[in-house]
């Protein structure tokens, strides 16, 4: 079993294989090129806040495939450590991998070590990967913990940018989810204060942003815990199916049946011996 | 210091910007706005922080595309330390901005980001070195860089004076910055100072609305 780091050592310098790789492909003469296949990506709304006893994260649940919502309860709130919680936004399969890959890091890690992660190792885990990968990670991140430090919030982007910020929204709905958070976040809110205004903020996502719906995700984590609240509020807007889809045999009237025989040539037989003595 | 011709091609997150450092007596100012720009229209930070410490006595302020730019830092604070435990003494402004020439110049196809290091040594003082996009790499007595400091070159040539003191030079970087923020779209937000000398590191915040004013109906 291997026991030497997960966490691969970094070779010295940057390494641009990948984007030149990419280049090369796009690039190719006119037979050989190759198009990028175009990634699905999840409409979003996902917002975080800091309060004063921890971080409220929230999101939608809508995922969509063009103008088809694909998955009406998606879980955008993605589990990174037992005190660290990330949302993302953007390509969906990018954000799901992205953050199972760090978290099964982190686990490693605090397994050797001894020590629960902080939340600003995820940050920097996640940068040099994301950064390595030039953007084509399509992972809008938002990630927010407790730790022996205290409470923070991070956003880390598709380049690898990151910032460490109070409040934030990002996602197709961030534009007005921004709206709401800019408007009534407050320092050292109390958990309802802060709750009421992450759940509004996506609640402006959903109604502004076609590709944000359905119900909104809260988590909270403090020192004490987390509170994973799903569904935090449910969409007003649920559809009840009126009839039954199920139809039972003999709906459909037999107008003619043929059979025809499939003619079947043995052409080869092989006997293999099996050794099946049971032991004495 | 190049100015890159359009921020739009940048990808990701870019700081259209406006950094300075100027040399006084005693140390080094090295200042910048706040704002961190998507696109050619959406601030995605009012309150982005430009000026990174290296090392105790050496900072580096950031412009271009923000990834590269904290990718860069975080690989020349690496080397840096590693550096300074090698030789068992505090690092050289110099070979803080080598670090950052090197990285830039090998990587020149890749990274969209330009910096100036600046700092304190016992070897030579107080020093101000500008990294541009290419890798150049230059000392000067003091010097400006992003997009908003092609509006601010004539204030700096005409009020800068070599040796000046501290206050004197706390006002000319607020005024410069100032000047810039109100001419540059794509600066903005609060100015940040670091004031590095040989006792210490001091960081000053100016926020928006207590900087100097000039005709703003």
């Amino acid at each position: 079993m291997a026991l030497s780091c997960v966490l691969e050592p970094a070779l010295s310098g940057f390494n641009f294989e990948n984007s030149t790789r990419n280049i090369v492909l796009e690039n190719g003469s006119e037979e050989g090129k190759i198009k990028a296949p175009k990634p699905m990506k999840t409409g979003t709304t996902i917002a975080g806040v800091v309060y004063k006893d921890g971080v409220v994260l929230g999101a939608d649940t809508r995922a969509t495939s063009d103008e088809v919502v694909a998955d009406k309860m998606c879980a955008k709130i993605h589990y990174i450590a037992p005190n660290i919680y990330c949302c993302g936004a953007g390509t969906a399969a990018d954000t799901e991998k992205t953050t199972e890959i760090l978290s099964s890091n982190l686990t490693i890690f605090s397994m050797n070590s001894g020590r629960n992660p902080r939340v600003v190792m995820a940050v920097n885990i996640l940068q040099d990967m994301l950064f390595r990968y030039r953007g084509m990670i399509g992972a809008h991140l938002i990630l927010g913990g407790v730790d022996c430090t205290g409470s923070h919030l991070y956003t880390v982007g598709p380049y690898g940018s990151m910032d460490k910020v109070p409040y934030l929204a990002m996602g197709s709905g961030n534009l007005p989810a921004m709206g709401i958070l800019e408007d009534r976040f407050k320092a050292n809110m109390d958990l309802e204060e802060a709750k009421s205004l992450v759940s509004d903020a996506i609640h402006a996502g959903i109604m502004s942003d076609l590709g944000s719906g359905n119900n909104i995700d809260l988590c909270v984590i403090t020192k004490e815990g987390v509170d994973y609240i799903r569904p935090h509020k449910e969409s007003p807007f649920n559809y009840k199916r009126q009839a039954k889809y199920k139809y039972k045999p003999g709906t459909t009237p037999v107008l003619t049946k043929t059979v025809t025989q499939v003619e079947l040539e043995l052409l080869d037989e092989t006997v293999q011996m099996m050794e099946t003595a049971g032991s004495s | 210091m190049e100015k890159q011709h359009s921020y739009s091609q940048v990808k990701g997150v870019s700081t259209g910007t406006t950094i300075l450092a100027v040399k006084f007596n005693g140390g080094v100012i090295i200042g910048s706005d706040s704002r961190a720009s998507m696109g050619e229209s959406y601030v995605s930070s009012k309150t982005i922080n430009k000026l990174i410490q290296v090392h105790d006595r050496i900072f580096c302020c950031i412009a271009g595309s923000l990834a590269d730019a904290q990718a860069v830092t975080k690989m020349a604070k690496f080397q840096l330390s590693f550096h300074s435990i090698q030789m068992e003494s505090p690092p050289l402004v110099k070979a803080a901005a080598s670090i950052m020439r090197e990285l830039c110049y090998s990587n020149k196809e890749e990274l969209q980001a330009g910096f100036i290091t600046a700092g304190w040594d016992r070897k030579k003082g107080p020093q101000i070195y500008v990294v541009s996009l290419g890798g150049m790499l230059l000392s000067q007595p003091f010097t400006i860089g992003g997009s908003g400091s092609t509006y601010i070159y004539g204030y700096v040539d005409a009020k800068f004076k070599p040796d000046m003191s501290l206050e004197e030079a706390k006002q000319f970087s607020i005024n410069a910055l100032a000047l810039a923020m109100g001419r540059d779209n794509v600066s903005g937000g609060v100015v940040h100072l670091v004031v590095i000398t040989e006792p210490g590191v001091k960081h000053i915040v100016v926020p928006g609305d207590k900087l100097p004013k000039f005709h703003d109906e």
